[in-house]
């Protein structure tokens, strides 16, 4: 595994980032730190730009103007380093239909460079409580199933940093509470964990810290521990609706 | 190397699971032989002069289909992004994705040419063996720009009418050289006899593999 | 100022070409008036050519470094150079229906043409369908570079099909007059010119474009 060159405390650095398409600017500006070890939840109206700084953080696409660095990397210049130490978790599954369940972590962990890929692959889908499904094609899974899936896709080379775009779309309750009960599991390993929702009444409980994002800029950004939950909705309203 | 080799398992596995790609390319190719003999009223003369460039448009044809399912199939689930989040050069995908591709359209081509000499009565074994290198030849061509195309038609509304429509004009060189290629091997002469056209088909598959394997970067990663 | 010089400059070099054409230049012994068409077809051939080697270039750029201004340069050289590429054709095929006999021939030089063309119009189809999405902007500019590389292949392969070539000038293919080559060479100055102004004209007009974009935008 590479080893970051700086020395940071911050996990997630960004500053001045900005990212338009065409003429129009989705991120306008985000200055974002997010040290290690922290849980940090985004919340925003839908069209803020949410999935977008996701995407600059998984290096999917390159900010038009701006720094960021993940991990102490660069992500102009090091694209592969960053892209070893974040795992992405998405309200899509980003898996084959087609593969069962072990093939896909297989596969996905041969693209990560991984040794010994087989037992490590059964291990995360264990991890995940998916392991009497492990031969099953992922088409005959569940919503709920694929993203238990899907979280071990994105935790099979034991990234440092987890990024999560809206992971509670299209679960039912009872999906909901078991990624809920992984997310603090996985918040527990020490690992730096950035969420995105537009529901205020998810991630509240668990996060350490967090932001609003508001027409590609972060209008809010404080620890759990100023907040009421009771006054958090008016507050979020009154900041986005600004 | 083992990336690349992961991203072709992966294709053959949903391939050999799903049969789609290629049941529809081959029953594909197989109607548009049967159309042209229609078309040309069953007359020995006129197809006997059209079955070379028949056998090369009823194999573009079906080839175009081929792609674009196998980006489709990326595409569901958005399986691709995961892909993509991977530390994988984006020409490794490229490799994976060109290889794969090619072995399934060859495989048509492989398929379909017995078929089409039995139809026209040619002689088996002196056609067959000469027509297999330029099947992989025209094959490795058509699949290599086929390839980063289908990738760029898969993000347009447009998908399955922009592939054909990028696609064609650029192949032209592929195809008419593995036509006239063609034309010599059912005239019953060996393949040198249409060198030129040889040479120009091997050129054509050794700059575009390196010139998409190059591009594909810029058409994958969002921008 | 430069571009009023520029479009005074061009507005000269159209009437003087027009008058090297059909005026200064001896008429050609074979083939008579007619030939004297070949001085418009030359220079927009030449404006065609170095019109699409400016888009090959500027889409590079464009892929390497994302800055909106090669793709405009790239967008607006390749619609130029495909009007200009069609007066080729059409002034090729009023000059053939005499010569040849007919308007058109599938002859090696005429085919690469017409292909050229035909790959031109796709970049045009997929460039305008993109307007303001740089994804599908970058697509265009692959599709630019791949076809140009794609373009001295498809000439070869259209030369393995025979065909009859082209005697421009002269009986016999010998030596041309030279008020012929001075005629030829005012006719492709001219065109340059006119290329120019037309390129800085529709480069203005794509800048408007991003601004009134911008405008609306914002007020929303």
């Amino acid at each position: 595994m590479a080893i970051s060159t700086k020395n940071s405390q911050y996990d997630i650095q960004a500053d001045g980032l900005k990212k338009s398409f065409g003429n129009f600017e989705v991120l306008r500006g985000v200055d974002l730190h997010i040290k290690r070890g922290e849980f940090f939840t985004l919340f925003g109206p839908n069209g803020a730009g949410k999935t977008t700084l996701i995407k600059l953080l998984a290096t999917l696409t390159d900010p038009t103007s701006g720094n960021l660095h993940v991990s102490g990397f660069d992500v102009k210049k090091e694209v592969n380093n960053i892209r070893s130490t974040i795992g992405v978790i998405s309200h899509d599954p980003y898996l084959y239909d087609n593969l069962s369940a072990l093939e896909n972590i297989t596969f996905f962990g041969t693209l990560y460079g991984l040794d010994d890929i087989d037992n490590r692959a059964r291990c995360v889908i264990k991890q995940v409580g998916l392991e009497r499904r492990m031969n099953d094609i992922v088409r005959t899974f569940s919503r709920g199933m694929k993203q238990r899936l899907s979280v071990a896709r994105a935790i099979v080379h034991d990234p440092k940093i987890l990024l999560l775009d809206e992971p509670y779309t299209g679960l039912d309750q009872n999906g909901s509470q078991i990624f809920g009960e992984m997310l603090s599991d996985l918040k527990s390993n020490k690992r730096t964990i950035l969420m995105t929702t537009h529901n205020i009444d998810e991630g509240l409980d668990l996060s350490d810290r967090i932001g609003i994002l508001s027409k590609g800029k972060i209008v809010l950004d404080c620890p759990k521990s100023e907040i009421q939950r009771s006054s958090f909705k008016d507050l979020y309203i009154s900041k986005v609706e600004d | 190397m083992n990336k690349v080799w992961a991203i072709i398992k992966k294709d053959i596995i949903t391939e050999l699971r799903t049969k789609e790609l290629f049941s529809s390319m081959l029953v594909f190719a197989l109607l548009v032989i049967v159309i042209f003999n229609f078309a040309f009223g069953f007359s020995a003369e006129l197809l006997d002069l059209a079955a070379p460039a028949m056998l090369w448009i009823s194999f573009t044809f079906a080839g175009v289909l081929g792609l674009s399912r196998s980006f489709a199939l990326e595409k569901e689930g958005d399986a691709i992004i995961g892909m993509l989040l991977t530390p994988t050069d984006r020409s490794l995908i490229y490799a994976g994705k060109m290889i794969s591709n090619t072995i399934f359209v060859f495989l048509v081509g492989l398929l379909m040419v017995p078929m089409f000499i039995l139809f026209f009565n040619y002689n088996f074994l002196s056609t067959l063996v000469p027509l297999i290198p330029v099947i992989f030849l025209g094959s490795i061509g058509f699949v290599s720009v086929g390839t980063l195309f289908s990738a760029m038609a898969l993000n347009t509304k447009l998908r399955e009418v922009m592939l054909p429509i990028l696609l064609f004009p650029i192949i032209i060189p592929v195809i008419v050289s593995a036509v006239k290629l063609s034309e010599q091997v059912l005239d019953g002469n060996s393949l040198l006899a249409a060198s030129f056209s040889l040479k120009l088909l091997v050129s054509f598959d050794i700059i575009f593999l390196t010139a998409c394997a190059v591009i594909f970067e810029y058409v994958i990663d969002e921008s | 100022m430069m571009r009023r010089i520029l479009f005074v400059l061009a507005f000269i070099g159209i009437i003087a070409s027009v008058y090297a054409a059909f005026i200064y230049a001896p008429t050609e012994p074979q083939m008579g008036h007619i030939q004297r068409i070949f001085y418009f077809h030359m220079g927009t051939v030449w404006v065609a050519t170095v019109a699409f080697i400016i888009v090959f270039i500027a889409s590079i750029i464009y892929l390497w470094k994302g800055t909106r201004k090669w793709d405009i340069l790239a967008y607006c050289s390749a619609e130029i150079g495909v009007l200009f590429l069609t007066l080729t054709i059409i002034t090729g095929s009023v000059w053939a229906k005499p010569i040849w006999g007919t308007w058109w021939t599938w002859d090696p030089q005429l085919t690469t043409t017409f292909i050229l063309w035909i790959l031109y119009i796709v970049y045009l189809v997929l460039r305008s369908s993109a307007g303001n999405d740089t994804k599908k902007a970058k697509y265009a500019a692959v599709f630019a570079i791949i076809a140009f590389i794609d373009l001295p292949l498809v000439y070869l392969s259209v030369r393995v099909m025979r065909g009859i070539s082209p005697v421009v000038f002269g009986p016999g293919g010998g030596g041309i007059a030279p008020e012929m080559m001075n005629a030829l060479l005012i006719n492709m100055a001219a065109c340059t010119l006119l290329f120019i102004v037309l390129l800085l004209e529709r480069i203005d007009l794509e800048r408007m474009k991003d601004a009134v974009a911008k405008l609306k935008l914002s007020q929303n």
